[in-house]
């Protein structure tokens, strides 16, 4: 009986606050047909906004995978003073508000920042600039990538390492042909995670980029100002492009995961 | 106080997987009762579902003279003793012990009086305030005895209770909870796959493979009185001969050995014979009518198991005490005469030769 | 470890101490440069106008009521997430039946999506034209622009933390511990709060706090369904957004690095947690 209850409340949970409000995004999205889809998605500064979403997304995901990767290898595989520190400081951006995090970016590197006014005067423009947007979307998934891959790097036997290296591999090549394929999983999952949160982050963006249309105006951004602007079809359209990829996204990463999971089992 | 459990025509189903097909026995009351069998026969499935845990696809359970089919685990007065102990993790010892009596709203005091009789029954009296993580496996099994026997149960399960214990833990044990039934009395059913364990504590045994049951006896009978090659090769060791049917006898070569009677002449057959049961005459000492030769001692403290090839090929195990060993050599021609075979048809015997064996 | 003096290449251990130590920098260097730099930063742009800006601020009715409804509208969805995470959590975890494996993954699905697009959800639904729009309206019920909004938007994306922490403690435990309770004769309510819920309380409580952190930061989806009326429905988040856009910049700073310090305050604590669990696990 009991677990029919319970049954009954996840059900209708999942029923009306995740499946009827996707349901509802794409309907709209795609309500006034195909083609009016596609008008919404050429007003202006849609197209740009979109390309620079993702291009900026796919970078800080390939970077992050970069250092995320090795941030995690140092703080498993290290001993140092302060690594409990190091690790709770990665930590940091998964509590701060995301639109906090705008605000520290624009106190570090606005104008009235000595930092700010260094990187001015070498033509180095942070703020209201896509730099900016890159490094608030590396803060905000930082985080993400070394929690991905750090417990794999956990899980992981080192007497297979050890091995290999009896048998004559150095350092390096027990990496690249033992480590290295095992945490490839992880890695990738990270990198996804990573790339997702980045197409939709919103607060840590809206604060640094100045919203300049076809320059720093972001997805996210772009679509507050449609529905603040009246037209709730256009966003809902936007909306469904991004929210499209990010299920997809979604679906990979827990795949992905699953597999990983089964091949470190 | 004991009441007698009967389970009549018992089968469970998990999808296309039919774990238990229609079984039936009664366990006396006061008795313990061995469900005995190799994983995968259905025994821990049985126990669950006599404990209510699961659903029966069919088939009914008493416990005297009350039907427990359809009443719910809480309804049912069982004592549930689990392999991995199951103790609460976050309550310490004091409290795992008195949980069935809390939940029946027994007054406090009462609660401690019978948590203290029992922390003295299985020998663990200063252990009240420590927690499962702090107790050895052995004194966690104690107290989850301990917590299933607080609430007066009806009845005893004990679901492979010594499994997870080291072996020397698990035959102190064994010999703890045989002076604690006879003291106690409570009907108890125990599921084990370790025969030692069976044949010493209980008082009848139920052999289970693959989801039915081979036998029901006292461990004498199921022992020395195998009912089926299943029997015969998973209880105690045994040599396989394989062989045909001839007047009642099983002939393998040149030889053959009694106890076909029942059988059908022709007819492929197998005979188990117990290491024990072979005896060897070497050296000076006459008798013996099959021939065979040494191909292997193994001295295992203060007997030796003799491996013997048969002229046809097939291998037949002894074992001697050691003062016995007199002419007998690796290589040297001895002879042999086999008491009490059992035989059974070959085609009952394949699995059994294989546990056997194996 | 050896190390001749004399020796022009480094022996093995020194070299590779040396490669720990460089991995080891160029973390620490990237870490500093990306999260600790801006850190400081904001103390500093926050500090810089001293008692006086921070009186100043803090005592503007407008800030007091963002701070006040940031905390009720986080109030309402951590006692809403953590009831209905763990009912959740319990199905996917324990529960058989067809169909679970896609549950799974639609559970996680507010965390992969842009909390603007949550926004939009809800404004399909509930704002002009949306589909429940006639039926609330009808009843004089206000959802947009208004509290029911902006709780149903952060509990949306907060609810998926509490499970994604209890679903692995409840998948690690088993179900043996709840077996044994009723076999002594505990009913399925008994063992729940006697049993399950002690088993899980620290990975519930990591989620506790995990969707604390949360809905005090949220921003896109509550921009889009609040209106941010000041005075009204504007959080402290949609507040410093106001202050931004406004140029009062200096007020901005000062309840940016309130909050920053309120998360951090909730992440050192998360850690608290976690090293008292791992203490417990270490049986």
């Amino acid at each position: 009986m009991a677990r029919w209850g319970l049954r009954g409340t996840a059900l209708l949970y999942l029923g009306l606050m995740i499946v009827l409000p996707t349901v509802v995004v794409v309907a709209r999205g795609f309500g006034s047909g195909v083609s009016a889809f596609r008008d919404a998605l050429t007003t202006p500064g849609a197209q740009e906004a979109i390309v620079l979403t993702v291009v900026l997304a796919a970078v800080t995901a390939l970077i992050n995978v970069v250092f995320g990767t090795e941030l995690a290898y140092v703080l498993v595989r290290y001993r140092f003073p302060g690594r409990r520190l190091l690790s709770t400081i990665v930590d940091i951006p998964f509590a701060i508000p995301t639109l906090v995090t705008g605000v520290m970016l624009r106190a570090l590197y606005g104008p009235i920042s000595p930092v700010g006014a260094f990187l001015g005067q070498h033509g180095i423009q942070v703020i209201f600039a896509q730099l900016g947007i890159l490094l608030a979307l590396l803060f905000v998934t930082l985080p993400l990538v070394v929690r991905a891959v750090q417990p794999v790097l956990l899980e992981l036997d080192e007497t297979e390492e050890e091995a290999a290296r009896v048998l004559g591999a150095s350092r390096w090549l027990t990496f690249r042909r033992v480590v290295f394929p095992k945490l490839r999983p992880g890695i990738v999952a990270g990198g996804l995670l990573a790339f997702a949160r980045a197409l939709g982050e919103f607060g840590a963006v809206v604060i640094v980029s100045g919203n300049i249309i076809g320059k720093t105006l972001t997805a996210p951004v772009l679509i507050t100002q449609l529905i603040n602007g009246g037209k709730p079809e256009d966003a809902a359209a936007v909306a469904t492009l991004l929210f499209g990829l990010s299920f997809v996204l979604v679906l990979v990463t827990e795949r992905l995961l699953a597999t990983g999971r089964k091949e470190t089992s | 106080m004991s009441t007698p459990i009967r389970v009549e025509g018992l089968s469970k189903r998990f999808g296309e997987f039919e774990a238990v097909k229609g079984v039936t026995f009664t366990a006396e009351a006061g008795s313990i009762t061995a469900l005995l069998g190799p994983s995968g026969s259905g025994k821990s499935t049985v126990l669950r579902v006599i404990a209510g845990l699961d659903a029966p696809t069919s088939g009914r359970i008493w416990m005297g003279d009350e039907e427990q089919t359809f009443k719910t685990v809480q309804e049912r007065r069982v004592g549930f003793v689990f392999q991995h102990y199951s103790l609460f993790r976050h309550m310490n010892v004091a409290q795992n012990i008195a949980f069935g009596l809390s939940v029946r709203k027994v007054p406090k005091h009462d609660q401690r009086k019978r948590v203290d009789e029992l922390l003295e029954l299985v020998q663990l009296s200063g252990f009240r305030d420590r927690y499962p993580d702090q107790l050895s496996g052995g004194q966690r099994q104690r107290v989850a005895l301990a917590r299933a026997l607080a609430p007066r149960p009806e009845v005893l399960l004990l679901d492979e209770p010594f499994g997870a214990l080291d072996a020397r833990v698990r035959q102190d044990l064994r010999r703890w909870l045989d002076d604690l039934h006879r003291e106690l009395g409570v009907t108890s059913l125990l599921v084990t796959h370790d025969q030692d364990e069976a044949l010493e504590l209980a008082n009848r045994v139920v052999v289970m493979h693959e989801g039915s049951i081979e036998q029901v006896g006292s461990p004498n009978e199921i022992y020395n009185d195998p009912a089926t090659a299943f029997v015969a090769g998973f209880v105690g060791s045994a040599s396989v001969l394989h062989g045909h049917v001839v007047e009642g006898h099983v002939q393998f070569g040149e030889h053959r050995v009694g106890g076909a009677g029942h059988l059908e002449e022709g007819t492929e057959a197998r005979a188990f014979v117990r290491p024990h049961d072979v005896r060897v005459f070497a050296g000076d000492r006459t008798g013996g009518s099959l021939e065979a030769t040494v191909e292997r001692i193994t001295t295992l403290g203060w007997l030796s198991r003799v491996m013997l090839r048969l002229p046809d090929g097939q291998v037949l195990t002894a074992e001697l005490p050691n003062d016995e060993l007199e002419g007998v050599e690796l290589g040297a021609r001895v002879w042999v005469d086999l008491r009490r075979a059992r035989a059974f048809q070959a085609r009952d015997a394949v699995t059994a030769a294989i546990v056997a064996d194996g | 470890m050896s190390t001749e003096l004399r020796t022009p290449r480094l022996s093995g251990s020194a070299r590779r101490l040396l490669v720990h130590g460089g991995f080891t920098a160029i973390a620490i260097l990237y870490v500093a440069v990306l999260v600790v730099a801006p850190l400081i930063g904001i103390a500093w742009a926050a500090l810089r106008g001293g008692l006086s800006t921070w009186t100043a601020t803090l005592s503007q009715p407008d800030v007091v009521h963002a701070y006040v409804l940031t905390g009720i509208i986080t109030a309402i969805t951590v006692v809403v997430s953590s009831v209905l995470g763990v009912v959740v959590a319990l199905v996917v975890a324990r529960d058989r039946f067809p169909g679970r494996s896609l549950m799974s993954a639609f559970v996680d699905l507010p965390l992969a999506v842009s909390p603007v697009i949550v926004g939009v959800m809800a404004v399909l639904l509930f704002g002009r034209g949306g589909w429940f729009e006639p039926w609330f309206s009808a009843r004089g019920i206000q959802i947009l622009f208004a509290l029911p909004s902006m709780v149903l938007v952060t509990m949306f994306i907060c609810i998926p933390f509490v499970i994604r922490e209890v679903v692995p403690v409840l998948q690690e435990l088993g179900v043996s511990e709840e077996e044994a309770a009723s076999t002594l004769g505990a009913s399925s309510w008994q063992t729940f709060l006697r049993v399950t819920l002690k088993n899980i309380r620290w990975g519930l409580l990591y989620g506790i706090a995990l969707t604390t952190a949360r809905a005090i930061g949220e921003i896109g989806a509550v921009l889009i369904v609040s209106g941010s009326i000041t005075g009204k429905t504007e959080t402290a988040t949609l507040y410093i957004l106001r202050a931004f856009d406004q140029n009062h910049d200096a007020s901005g700073y000062v309840v940016a690095l309130t909050l920053a310090l309120v998360s951090i305050a909730l992440l050192v604590g998360i850690e608290v947690f976690k090293r008292r669990e791992e203490r417990k696990l270490r049986t």
